[in-house]
């Protein structure tokens, strides 16, 4: 087995088995990183290079680790101090550095279907660490990995995402790799922040948050993008939380057993009230190591056979 | 030069004026028609064309294009984007405004018609601007536009925003008897959308244009050329709900025309997906529900013209993010080709109602005397086969720009010659 791909553009591309593929590996790789010597040699000789035109923390440090904790030389491009102040097109900025023998290419933008311009112009494989409001793969595929471990399958369960779904590329790549998986998702928010014909995605689309909550067995709250929100998409943070906010007695409409899981950063007190984010339900700590192994397999995967690959049969 | 006499031998001549329709043989002489009829005899100083097996209609008049010049000749100009047009079967073409400087005064017309004489290959006519520097703050000197030889007025590409100077603007070139082209679009609605807002934009992530940023602005001009009386003349239209709106409004007497264009008809937001940027325009693709309904509009005449907005780029404004590419595809070249592929041969348009859109309809909008096959009219001619397969090459395009979606389509439909003042411009598909 192989991925088809030479790049990871978005879990709408994925095939199940691919997917599975890729959440297998990462059991392996959580291995490692839960090791005492976490150094593996899967990307000796390779190289990685983080290319991010929008702020991260989380995502781009646990790329870094991963690579490292691989033996890959690994370099980080910050767009705004970068030759790309100086005007330079997005092609031309990817294919310098992929003349410089880099192998993988993570890239985060804020325009959708930035990587996949990028992919068709290099010949490094390419990763998306997020473009725009179209997906975030690897966080969708830790979030599925996340759940994975706690309840061994995807399939039959009810999962909830909650909140503003129409900027969300979270929302997106969870709902395309969760219902390949066989999971019921639904989704709830302000219909202003829903994204038209979403239900022909395979979805239930609710207006209420307790509609959408009843008897899920998982729970997934999406950050209020502050810093995308045009105004006038709700009335006021105050409103938000009230109807579409998470509190501990929302959270009891969901089975007993629920999982809570949010991609971070939270707004505490918006979309999440403390008590939940720190509650028993919650697993944000643990998707963030997941987030390494995940990372870990995907770059072992794309890079294995010196970064051409075989199709699959 | 010594101008021959030119004979165009057993066509199926179809006009939509005289009703002609039939096997004919037509004369050219002197730049003119000097004859149609039955068997003409070819004299020894007589160019001569076999169009058996071939439409002879009058040269199709292209209501909306972009042609660049002045100011962005790199994506094209008058020469170019007359050539491309003459291989089109075009001879004759409208150009937008939205050149830089902007024809929104009589010297960039005079500009414009002075350097058509000397290197185009068709008549080329420039469309002023509704407003100065098409900025929607106060009208541009409407009647010396008209007088210099603008044929219309438009600010295509923006909608003038406000509804008491659209109003005025309808008001003031009525009494000079110059239609005004109104681009509709309602900018708040539109907000920074890329592409339909649909399903398509949803599982891009791309932020949508909806349709009623469109329709609504088609109501509003509807309305306010029946309050004033006054023509108008809507460019591409693309949703379900302004075709409605237009046939509800002439319903009402209301002196509207309309155009679509032909990836309306031709494609659905589906063009988009892989951030296909070829397929960015504005109005935006949409769905199947408004490519049929653009269809039946053309079908029972809702629609009066068939316009290309043909809309030339670089390259390298197109191998860019989708939100950043530039809108718009060029569309000479395979205007007719989409027109016989999808509206002649399903059987939903005749040869005659195209040449209606084509020819006759858009001469009219515009005061052109052109769009009729007529003895003494001067002698603009397309010659075309409904029955050849084409594979669209966009590399062979005679455009300077390539920005087409409809690159390695297979069509049907293929323009043999065009005939622009009596000159045979394009000769078996080659340009002269």
């Amino acid at each position: 087995m192989s991925l088809k791909g030479k790049d990871l553009l978005g879990l709408r591309d994925l095939s199940r088995e691919e997917i599975e593929y890729i959440l297998d590996t990462a059991k392996t790789m959580k291995l490692v990183l839960l090791s005492n010597n976490k150094k593996t040699p899967h990307l000796q000789g390779k190289s990685v290079v983080t290319l991010f035109y929008e702020n991260s923390t989380r995502t781009r440090l646990s790329f870094e680790l991963a690579s490292k904790y691989m033996g890959a030389s690994s370099a980080n491009v910050v767009a705004s101090s970068s030759s790309v102040a100086k005007g330079e097109s997005l092609i031309d900025t990817a294919r310098t550095i992929d003349q410089m023998g880099t192998d993988v290419i993570v890239i985060r933008h804020p325009m959708a279907g930035a990587p996949s311009l990028i992919a068709r112009n290099v010949k490094a494989s390419v990763i998306n660490a997020g473009d725009g409001m179209n997906e975030h793969p690897t966080q969708a595929l830790l979030d599925i990995f996340t759940i994975i471990e706690k309840k061994g399958t995807l399939n039959g369960l009810k999962v909830a995402i909650i909140g503003d779904i129409y900027h969300s590329r979270v929302a997106r790549s969870n709902i395309w790799g969760m219902t390949k998986l066989g999971a019921e998702v639904c989704v709830a928010g302000p219909a202003t922040l829903l994204p038209p014909q979403l239900e022909k995605t395979g979805v239930k689309v609710y207006s209420t948050v307790q509609e959408a909550l009843i008897d899920a067995d998982v729970v997934m709250g999406l950050r209020i993008q502050l810093e995308r929100q045009k105004s006038g998409l709700f009335p006021s943070l105050r409103e938000y939380a009230r109807f579409f906010g998470l509190d501990e007695k929302r959270l009891k409409l969901a089975k007993k057993d629920v999982l809570l899981l949010h991609p971070g950063p939270v707004n505490r007190g918006v979309e999440l009230t403390t008590s939940v984010i720190d509650g028993e339900h919650s697993l944000i700590n643990e998707q963030v190591t997941n987030g390494v192994a995940v990372r870990m397999a995907l770059l072992y995967l794309l890079t294995r056979k010196g970064g051409s690959f075989e199709t699959a049969n | 030069m010594v101008v021959l006499k030119l004979l165009i031998k057993n066509g199926h001549v179809v006009d939509a004026r005289t009703g002609r329709n039939g096997i004919f043989d037509i004369l050219v002489d002197e730049g003119k028609i000097a004859e149609i009829g039955k068997d003409l005899e070819v004299d020894s100083n007589c160019d001569y064309i076999d169009a058996t097996g071939k439409y002879v209609v009058p040269g199709f008049v292209d209501a909306h294009c972009h042609l660049r010049d002045p100011g962005y000749e790199y994506k094209e100009d008058i020469e170019s984007g007359s050539a491309s047009a003459a291989l089109g079967g075009f001879t004759s073409v409208a150009c937008m405004p939205n050149t830089s400087p902007c024809i929104d005064n009589q010297e960039v017309v005079k500009y414009i018609i002075n350097k058509a004489k000397q290197e185009a290959y068709v008549n080329v006519y420039p469309i002023g601007a509704i407003t100065k520097g098409q900025k929607g703050e106060e009208l541009s000197e409407i009647g010396e536009l008209k007088f210099a030889g603008a044929v219309a007025i438009s600010d295509d590409g923006k909608p003038v925003k406000s509804s008491s100077l659209m109003k005025k603007a309808l008001q003031y070139a009525s009494m000079f008897d110059i239609t005004v082209i109104s681009h509709c679009e309602d900018l708040d609605l539109a907000e920074e959308g890329v592409m339909n807002e649909g399903y398509q934009s949803t599982i891009m992530g791309l932020r949508g244009i909806p349709s009623v940023a469109e329709s609504i602005m088609v109501a509003r001009d509807l309305l306010l050329a029946e309050y004033t009386n006054a023509p108008i003349h809507i460019a591409h239209v693309s949703t379900e709900a302004s075709v409605a709106l237009i046939r509800f409004a002439k319903k009402r007497g209301v002196k509207v025309t309309a155009e679509t264009c032909p990836h309306y008809f031709s494609l659905t937001e589906e063009a988009c997906e892989g951030f296909n940027t070829m397929a960015k325009v504005n109005p935006p693709l949409r769905t199947k529900r408004d490519v049929e309904a653009i269809i039946q509009g053309l079908k029972d005449g809702t629609i009066d013209v068939i316009a290309t907005d043909h809309a030339p780029h670089h390259e390298d404004e197109k191998n860019v993010e989708f939100n950043m590419a530039a809108s718009g595809m060029v569309g000479f070249e395979t205007a007719l080709s989409l027109i016989v592929t999808n509206l002649v041969n399903p059987g939903i348009l005749t040869i005659e109602q195209v040449v209606e859109k084509m020819c006759l309809n858009p001469s009219r909008i515009l005061g052109l005397n052109k769009g009729v096959l007529e003895v003494g009219r001067t002698a603009d001619i397309t010659i075309f086969d409904i029955n050849e397969e084409r594979v669209i090459d966009v590399s062979k395009f005679r455009s300077k720009s390539k920005n087409s979606p409809f690159d390695k389509f297979k069509l049907k439909g293929a323009v043999y010659h065009t005939i622009v003042n009596g000159k045979v411009v394009v000769r078996e598909k080659v340009l002269l």
